[in-house]
C-alpha cells in the first residue's frame, strides 16, 4: 500500500473532546478549558519550535528564486524579484559535463545500492533471526559491533585494494559492500522485524517438507514486506546523499554523483555566485525530499524501531 | 524453540541430528554474503591497517617498516593535536546539547493528542537532510559574510563578525558546527518519542496522586523509564560525532581552515591518507580513533549499569 500520508493541519481543532464517561457538566467543561489551553500552549510552542527549525530549508528554498547578489544578507527568505537565472546556470552543467549525467550517475548508484542492501541484507537477516546453527551468536555480536565501528579504519586498505584491482573511478567499490551486507543497520533492523513474525509460520512450514530456501522466499519475504520498503528507502537516500565515498573513489567528473558535483561546483565557481550553488542544493536534495514528503511514515518508523529492543 | 524432547530412540536422535546439520549448512549458506563481506571488508581490512600503521607506505613504493615511529610522531605533531582537541570539544559540546533538545521536544510532543505526528515528521526532516552537502553549502551562505545569523547576532548583542563572518572568524567556526548538529536533534527525539511511549501511565498516576510534581515525576519515573533509550542514543550520538566530516569539509572549502578551527580528526586523517598518500601515517590515526571510540563505548557500557534501568518485564 503506498501512505502517502498528508499531514495533518496543526493548531486547528484543539481540545478532542475525547468521549468519557457521564460526569457532571461543570466538571467536563472546566476539564475541557483545561484541555484547550494546555493544547493552545502546545501548538503555540511546536509552531514556534516549527519555524525556527525550517527556516533554514524554507530560506534555502526561497533563495534560489532571488538574484545572486541578493542571497547572503538577506534574512526575509520572500524574493524581492523572482527569477529562474539559477536554475538555468545550474542546469548548464560543469565543466563540459551536462547536469543530467550527474543526476543519472547519482540514480543508477542508488538504485544499484537498494537492489544490493534488500537481497543481501534479507538473505542475511534470515540467518540471524530464523536458522540455529553454531556460532551464531559470535557472528552477530561481530556484525553489532561494525555497527559502532569508525569505518575510517578499513578505508585505507580497502582503497589500496580497490587501486591494485584497477577499480578505482569505478562504481565497484561504493558498490561491492551493499551487496555484502556490510551495512549492519539493515541486517539488524531486518532481524528486529523477523523476530516478531510468528514461528508457528516456519515450524508448519518445515513440517511440510519446505526447505529454508522456500521458507525464506514463500513466507518470510512477502511477510516482511514493510521492512524492505523501510530499508529500501533509506539505502537509496543513504546512497544519493554519501559524500565520502564517491570523494574518494570517483576522479573524472563523467563519472561524478551529484554531492560531489556540486562540491566541484563550489570550488570552481569562486565565492560570488551562490544564486547557482544554491539552487544546485535545492536540486540534489529534490528527491531526497519527494522520498520523505512520500514515506514519511515509514522513515519515522524505521528510525523509532531502530533503537528499542536490541 | 520447542526444548527437544529427551529422547533415547536411536532413530529420532539420528533425525534430529540431521536436521541440525542441515540447518548450520543452511545457516552458513545464508550468512555467507555477509560473512564474505565481513572478512574482506572489515576484518581483512582492519589486520592490514594495523600493520601498516607500523610501516612507512605512500601507496607507490612497498610499505618499510617502522615500528612504533608513526604513533610517537602522531602525539609530537600540532595538527595532529588540534584536530584531537577540536573534536573532543565537538564531541563534549554538541552531543548532550543535541540529546537534550531532543528529549525536550520529545516531551513536549509526548502530550500531545493531535498534530504529533505532524510535528514528529517536521522535526525529524533535518536529521534526513543534515549530512548532505546541499545543507552545508545552505549553512555555509547562512554564516558568512552579513548573513542572516551575524546580523542576528548582532541584534542580540554578540560582537561584529569580521570579513567572512563566522564561516571566517576562527573562533565562530566551532559554535556554528554545534548549531548544525543541534539543528538535526530529530533523529534521537524520534527515538525518544518511542520510549515515552512504552512508560505505563499508572506510574504517573500512582505519583501524582502520592503528591509528586512534574520535576520530581520526570527524575523519578520519565529518566529511569527512558534509561536504556537515553543511552542508546548517547553511544550513537557520541561515536556518530566523532566522525565529523561532510560539513567541515564542504564549509571551509577543503582545508579545515580558517586557521585550523575546522580541521577535525577525519579531515586530518583524509588528507594525510588521500592528499599526501602517507597511508600509513593515516592508519595510524585510524587505529587511535578505533582504540578512543572503543574505550568510550566501554566506558558507557560500564557505567550504563549504574544508570541504565532495564524494566524486568521488558526483553
Amino acid at each position: 500500500m503506498s501512505a502517502t500520508r498528508t499531514a495533518p493541519a496543526p493548531a486547528t481543532a484543539p481540545g478532542t473532546g475525547a468521549p468519557d464517561e457521564p460526569a457532571t457538566t461543570a466538571l467536563r467543561r472546566a476539564a475541557r478549558r483545561r484541555g484547550t489551553r494546555r493544547s493552545l500552549l502546545f501548538h503555540v510552542s511546536s509552531l514556534a519550535l516549527l519555524v525556527v527549525i525550517l527556516y533554514p530549508a524554507v530560506w534555502m528554498v526561497m533563495s534560489t528564486f532571488k538574484p545572486s547578489n541578493q542571497i547572503v544578507g538577506s534574512v526575509s527568505p520572500v524574493p524581492s524579484t523572482v527569477t529562474l537565472d539559477n536554475y538555468v546556470t545550474a542546469l548548464g552543467g560543469i565543466g563540459g559535463v551536462p547536469f543530467w549525467t550527474f543526476v543519472t550517475n547519482s540514480l543508477v548508484l542508488a538504485v544499484a545500492s537498494v537492489v544490493g542492501v534488500l537481497v543481501s541484507c534479507s538473505i542475511t537477516a534470515y540467518a540471524f533471526a530464523r536458522i540455529s546453527f553454531p556460532g551464531r551468536q559470535v557472528f552477530f555480536a561481530g556484525m553489532i559491533a561494525t555497527m559502532l565501528l569508525p569505518f575510517h579504519v578499513v578505508i585505507i586498505p580497502q582503497y589500496i585494494v580497490f587501486n591494485e584491482l584497477g577499480l578505482v573511478n569505478t562504481y565497484w567499490p561504493l558498490l561491492l559492500g551493499k551487496f555484502l551486507a556490510a551495512d549492519a543497520f539493515f541486517v539488524f533492523l531486518m532481524i528486529q522485524f523477523m523476530r516478531g513474525l510468528p514461528g508457528e509460520l516456519d515450524e508448519a512450514a518445515r513440517i511440510d517438507g519446505a526447505g529454508h530456501p522456500r521458507i525464506f522466499v514463500s513466507i518470510m519475504l512477502p511477510l516482511m514486506q514493510p521492512a524492505l520498503v523501510t530499508s529500501a528507502i533509506f539505502a537509496f537516500i543513504w546512497s544519493w546523499n554519501d559524500f565520502f565515498g564517491p570523494l574518494l573513489y570517483l576522479k573524472s567528473p563523467r563519472m561524478f554523483t551529484m554531492p560531489i558535483a556540486l562540491r566541484a561546483y563550489v570550488d570552481q565557481t569562486s565565492t560570488s555566485d551562490y544564486g547557482a550553488q544554491m539552487a544546485m542544493a535545492v536540486l540534489a536534495l529534490l528527491p531526497v525530499m519527494l522520498f520523505f514528503f512520500a514515506f514519511q511514515r515509514h522513515l519515522v518508523g524505521g528510525v523509532a524501531t531502530q533503537g528499542l529492543k536490541g | 524453540m520447542a526444548a527437544p524432547a529427551a529422547t533415547t530412540d536411536p532413530g529420532r536422535v539420528r533425525a534430529t541430528q540431521r536436521k541440525k546439520r542441515a540447518d548450520t549448512r543452511a545457516g552458513y549458506a545464508f550468512l555467507s554474503p555477509w560473512l564474505i563481506g565481513f572478512v574482506a571488508l572489515t576484518a581483512g581490512p582492519m589486520i592490514a591497517s594495523l600493520y601498516l600503521s607500523f610501516t612507512d607506505y605512500n601507496l607507490f613504493s612497498d610499505p618499510r617498516f617502522t615500528g612504533l615511529e608513526n604513533y610517537q610522531r602522531l602525539f609530537a605533531d600540532p595538527n595532529f593535536v588540534q584536530a584531537a582537541k577540536i573534536t573532543v570539544t565537538y564531541v563534549l559540546l554538541g552531543t548532550p546539547v543535541k540529546l537534550i533538545a531532543a528529549l525536550a521536544v520529545a516531551m513536549l510532543l509526548n502530550n500531545a493528542r493531535r498534530g504529533q505526528g505532524f510535528y514528529r515528521s517536521a522535526f525529524y526532516l533535518p536529521s534526513l537532510i543534515g549530512g548532505s552537502v546541499s545543507i552545508a553549502i545552505v549553512w555555509k551562505a547562512m554564516f558568512i559574510d552579513d548573513g542572516i545569523v551575524a546580523r542576528v547576532s548582532e541584534l542580540v548583542g554578540g560582537g561584529p563578525a569580521g570579513s567572512g563572518g563566522w564561516v571566517g572568524d576562527p573562533g565562530r567556526t566551532m559554535p556554528m558546527l554545534i548549531l548544525l548538529t543541534v539543528w538535526q536533534f530529530g533523529a534521537p527525539m524520534v527515538i525518544f518519542l518511542a520510549g515515552l511511549k512504552q512508560v505505563p501511565g499508572e506510574l504517573y498516576e500512582a505519583a501524582a496522586v502520592d503528591g509528586a510534581g512534574p520535576v520530581r515525576r520526570f527524575l523519578r519515573i520519565t529518566l529511569p523509564m527512558l534509561s536504556p533509550v537515553l543511552f542508546f542514543n548517547l553511544l550513537l550520538e557520541t561515536i556518530h560525532a566523532f566522525q565529523i566530516f561532510n560539513s567541515a569539509f564542504i564549509i571551509s572549502g577543503g582545508t579545515g581552515g580558517p586557521a585550523r578551527s575546522t580541521l577535525f580528526y577525519t579531515l586530518y586523517l583524509y588528507f594525510r591518507g588521500f592528499r599526501d598518500f602517507q597511508m600509513g601515517y593515516a592508519s595510524a590515526m585510524a587505529w587511535v580513533l578505533v582504540v578512543v571510540v572503543g574505550l568510550v563505548t566501554l566506558v558507557l557500557f560500564r557505567t550504563s549499569k549504574a544508570w541504565v534501568h532495564y524494566s524486568g518485564g521488558n526483553r
